[in-house]
């Protein structure tokens, strides 16, 4: 069955929603869903969506102040008490400041204590380099026991809330702040550890997370004029992987490209390149931050500074289909 | 239990820690030793537990945020019946429930995982709010055991506020003050005084008591259960090393000694409040 996608995905007026907006409607069913779920905020309960929460379960909401070590080990503590905790801050904070506390009383203590980190990427736009989480995605998915999630749109960030919660298990989820195209639908599928074929294509694998699944997919789109069929694969969990789905992609395709809004090294495209280096050596081009800090600046003009746009990903695309031989086909 | 048998227990388990560093090569020394009056109290005399029933709901919780002074947990905690006293030499050797600093889900009666310092006291505040605003379950307490040098963390403080903010009452913590950390003593290293000021100034109930004395323990528990609109601290004085003449008021024994022999000739040293006591066998 192919993977439902919005009937404009392509067009100039797809609808847009900040990816935190999803999470802030999931929070909420949750509260109605589900008495164990309590919500803590280190000081920025609007920026991350926790507002809607708060304002309908304020008896299970725990405001932290700006403390994010006390935010997450008070959440280790709830969630020992047989809680839900969610907590949210902003990634750069959380996990950014505690990721000692996170790694010693809640992915070695195994508590399913949910961490939301909210603005990740250079899209957050003029705060800076230093608000600007790219490190994230490296830092969590190395913890055993933790599941790390970065969801392409707003309507899959609701989905993963909703699967976060049932899952007994440590989990961070990746926030972006701005407004992203929605491509998926309600009815398109999100289950946690799953990675999704949004487009098929032969001539090499597109694997995106977050925010970058969509400008993979626009790009794909552009080069189709061009007689390119490239696979789209989307990865909303980056841990654990789905390394049946990516690999018979990549098995099919013989190159591969990784997009993340993040440090290539160690983050997604790194988890890529230690399975394909493992069981399907495979050319590949990481795309995404690479050994730099953003900096101020519209989220759009950081974007395209960055060449992080599906106008400057479609020409990458060619190049490296024109330098590099297919692989596989043919071993 | 009488506070004289409760003395000779804690005698039992200051002997258990000795012989269990002594079997295992590595651990701290003075920390153990000085908390063995306050946490044996605590399992025999002042919480309401199950050692057959671990995970039974309706238990008061213990957090040691000081991991590194698990030995004296694990003997208490032998001692209690959680699981065999001849287990207790197991510690720190593969394979062991008894990991080198705490695991909660290597050992059943764990509540959790702690060693980096500055971390437990808010887990512990944590689950105080949840018994007092979640629960509704005003029978319950959480006792958290600190160290002194672990007060430098701003994990801590962090806590201390929150606690503090949510006038978490059923939130008890000692604070193990036997003025030494590893560089040397708690006032050269980073000093803490005011302490007392400092805790009152962030909404807590505070008292001060002798570590050493069980009957000090019991009442100051007591006091602080009564307590309702505060968490509580006791800074309880202790001799670091107590028990073991050589090892007293001496920082270097925050850590390990030489070698095991140190150990079998602190078994030899140990003393009781009644005076000298022979060591025998752990089992």
């Amino acid at each position: 069955m192919s993977y439902p996608l919005v009937s404009n995905v392509y067009a100039e007026d797809i609808a847009q929603e900040p990816i935190r907006a999803g999470f802030g409607r999931g929070l909420k069913n949750l509260g109605e869903t589900n008495k164990n779920v309590v919500a803590l905020c280190a000081d920025l309960t609007d920026s991350t969506q926790m507002s809607l929460f708060k304002e309908a379960f304020p008896e299970r909401f725990i405001e932290m102040g700006i403390a994010e070590q006390n935010l997450v080990t008070v959440a280790a503590g709830l969630a020992r008490a047989s809680k839900i905790p969610f907590t949210s801050s902003y990634a750069a904070f959380s996990p950014g400041r505690n990721w000692e506390q996170i790694r010693t009383t809640i992915a070695l203590n195994d508590q399913p204590v949910k961490i939301i980190g909210s603005h990740a990427g250079v899209s957050v736009g003029p705060d800076g380099a230093t608000h600007q989480m790219l490190e994230d995605i490296a830092l969590m998915r190395v913890l055993p026991n933790m599941i790390v999630i970065a969801p392409g749109d707003s309507v899959e960030a609701e989905k993963a809330t909703k699967a976060i919660a049932e899952n007994d298990k440590p989990s961070y989820l990746r926030l972006a702040r701005e407004k992203t195209p929605i491509f998926s639908t309600p009815d398109s599928p999100f289950e946690i550890g799953k990675a999704y074929v949004l487009r098929e294509g032969y001539d090499i694998s597109l694997l995106g997370t977050g925010t970058m699944t969509y400008q993979l997919l626009f790009a794909a789109h552009l080069l189709e004029t061009q007689g390119i069929h490239a696979e789209v694969v989307h990865v909303p969990t980056v841990k654990p992987l789905d390394e049946a789905t990516i690999l018979a992609s990549v098995r099919k395709t013989g190159r591969v490209i990784t997009a993340e809004e993040a440090q290539i090294a160690a983050g997604f495209g790194g988890a890529i390149a230690e399975l394909l280096g493992e069981k399907l050596p495979t050319p590949q081009l990481r795309i995404g931050m690479n050994d730099h800090f953003g900096e101020s600046g519209t989220p759009n003009e950081l974007l395209e500074k960055f060449e992080l746009t599906a106008r400057q990903i479609a020409p990458k695309i060619q190049q490296f289909i024109d330098a590099v031989p297919r692989y596989h086909q043919g071993f | 239990m009488t506070i004289t048998q409760l003395q000779q227990k804690a005698a039992d388990v200051r002997r258990d820690i000795l012989t269990m560093l002594e079997a295992a090569g590595s651990g701290h020394s003075a920390g153990p030793l000085d908390l063995a009056d306050i946490i044996t109290t605590l399992y025999f005399d002042i919480m309401n537990i199950d050692p057959k029933k671990p995970e039974w709901p309706e238990r008061d919780i213990f957090i040691l945020s000081n991991g590194h002074t698990v030995p004296v947990q694990y003997a208490v905690m032998a001692e209690r019946g959680y699981f065999d006293v001849s287990e207790l030499t197991t510690l720190r050797k593969l394979g062991s429930r008894l990991q080198g600093h705490p695991e909660r889900k290597k050992l059943p009666g764990l509540e959790t995982t702690s060693g980096p310092l500055g971390c437990g006291l808010s887990q512990g505040a944590g689950y105080a709010y949840s018994l007092q605003y979640l629960d509704n379950a005003r029978h319950r307490w959480v006792y958290v055991v600190t160290g002194d040098g672990e007060l430098n963390e701003g994990n801590i403080w962090e806590a201390a506020m929150f606690a503090g903010k949510y006038k978490l009452s059923q939130l008890i913590v000692f604070i193990d003050r036997n003025n030494i950390q590893i560089d040397g003593p708690t006032d050269e290293v980073m000093p803490l005084e005011d302490l007392r000021g400092k805790w009152e100034a962030f909404g807590w109930h505070v008292q001060e008591i002798d570590g050493h004395n069980i009957e000090s323990v019991i009442d100051a528990a007591s006091m602080a259960r009564a307590i309702s609109n505060k968490p509580s601290v006791i800074i309880s004085h202790t001799i670091p090393g107590k028990g073991v003449d050589f090892m007293e008021y001496d920082y270097h024994w925050h850590g390990y000694g030489k070698s095991p022999a140190d150990y079998t000739r602190a078994l030899t040293k140990l003393r009781t409040l009644n005076g000298k006591i022979t060591s025998g066998d752990i089992s």
